[in-house]
């Protein structure tokens, strides 16, 4: 992107986060919601978070070698950091220089 | 000093958020400038828009022009979880006059999961207390991100494979939902949605097709999906 269209890109991001954050203040005045939109509260965020990890590796080719097995191996490990010792800080940063390290020594 | 208590407690209870804020932001700021954009953009985006998972995607959006309908889109069903924040403090929120647009600009998780956790002091001016404490929680986020964007652009090292920082956050989070919900379905369907467009569409749209793909199959196994 241009210099120009990153600050478009970012207004539109501000807006739009703000307009999320904003959302029930405008419209909701009692805890009255449609069951729909109670439904897509609590199963929405875990599925758009499943839908992100696929689509932060989606410019790896898994057509050519590895294969895309430094993400995968990357991604294990990261969840396997977390499920054992619950700390989201180390957890991202020991993942990451896992993969950083597959990376460039390998 | 007016507001010390306010200013006091608040920075107490925003300790645990600074250590956070501040590596994440770090890493931002890295991330960000490995890419060869310029440092200042930065502050900028940590100023005017303040959401973490989304200022990393911001990134991959640069990187791929992305159209400005498929980023306004895709911003709201990232941070759509936001949406349902505020239901919980519509009453908190109702005195707070003119510190009510900040204080709903400032609901990141963490500045939410703050303000509802921790019990009221009744010495305290509230909309003030809760004021600061959405003013220190972004500061970090602020400088963290200033920091690693200026470290990121005076001293060169490699950074092939930061760009893993987001796979490994977003990982982290899909864990955490996890624990909550205790519910394998929601997962299944964003993992078929969003492997099904990476092999099916061009890699630009994937991720506006995942998404809709993945609430037209949320509503289609919605009695499945409940009764889990």
């Amino acid at each position: 992107m241009s210099s120009y269209e990153i600050y478009i890109a970012i207004a539109i991001m501000a807006v739009v986060n703000y307009f999320t954050r904003v959302f029930p203040f405008l419209f909701f005045r009692k805890n009255d919601l449609p069951a729909y939109v109670v439904f897509i509260e609590k199963f929405f965020p875990a599925v758009i978070m499943t839908i992100l990890i696929v689509y932060s590796v989606k410019d790896v080719d898994f057509s050519l070698a590895p294969y895309g097995l430094k993400e995968i191996g990357g991604i294990v490990f990261t969840a396997l950091l977390h499920l054992t010792l619950k700390n989201y800080l180390i957890s991202i940063f020991a993942g990451t220089i896992f993969y950083m390290a597959l990376v460039q020594y390998l | 000093m007016k507001y010390e208590r306010e200013i006091k407690k608040a920075f107490e209870v925003s300790i645990p958020v600074m250590m956070g804020y501040g590596v994440l932001g770090f890493a931002f700021g890295l991330l960000l400038v490995s890419f060869e954009y310029p440092w200042y953009l930065a502050p900028i985006m940590s100023f005017f828009i303040y959401a973490g998972a989304l200022q990393f995607v911001a990134i991959n959006f640069f990187n791929a022009k992305a159209g400005y309908i498929d980023i306004a889109i895709a911003t709201w069903f990232i941070n759509i979880r936001q949406s349902f924040y505020g239901l919980s403090l519509l009453k908190r929120f109702k005195k707070t006059g003119k510190l009510k647009p900040y204080l709903i600009f400032g609901l990141t998780d963490e500045t939410y999961a703050l303000l509802t956790t921790i019990k009221d002091d009744e010495q305290l001016k509230k909309r003030w207390y809760y004021f600061f404490l959405a003013a220190f929680n972004q500061s970090y986020w602020f400088i963290g991100s200033t920091l690693g964007a200026i470290v990121g652009s005076n001293i060169k090292f490699n950074t092939a494979g930061l760009e893993f920082s987001l796979t490994a956050l977003f990982v982290v989070l899909c864990i955490e939902q996890y624990k909550n919900l205790q519910n394998a379905v929601p997962f299944v369907i964003g993992g078929f949605a969003s492997l099904f467009a990476l092999f099916a569409v061009p890699s630009d749209k994937m991720l506006i097709v995942s998404i809709i793909l993945a609430l037209i199959l949320m509503f289609t196994f919605r009695r499945k999906i409940e009764n889990e």
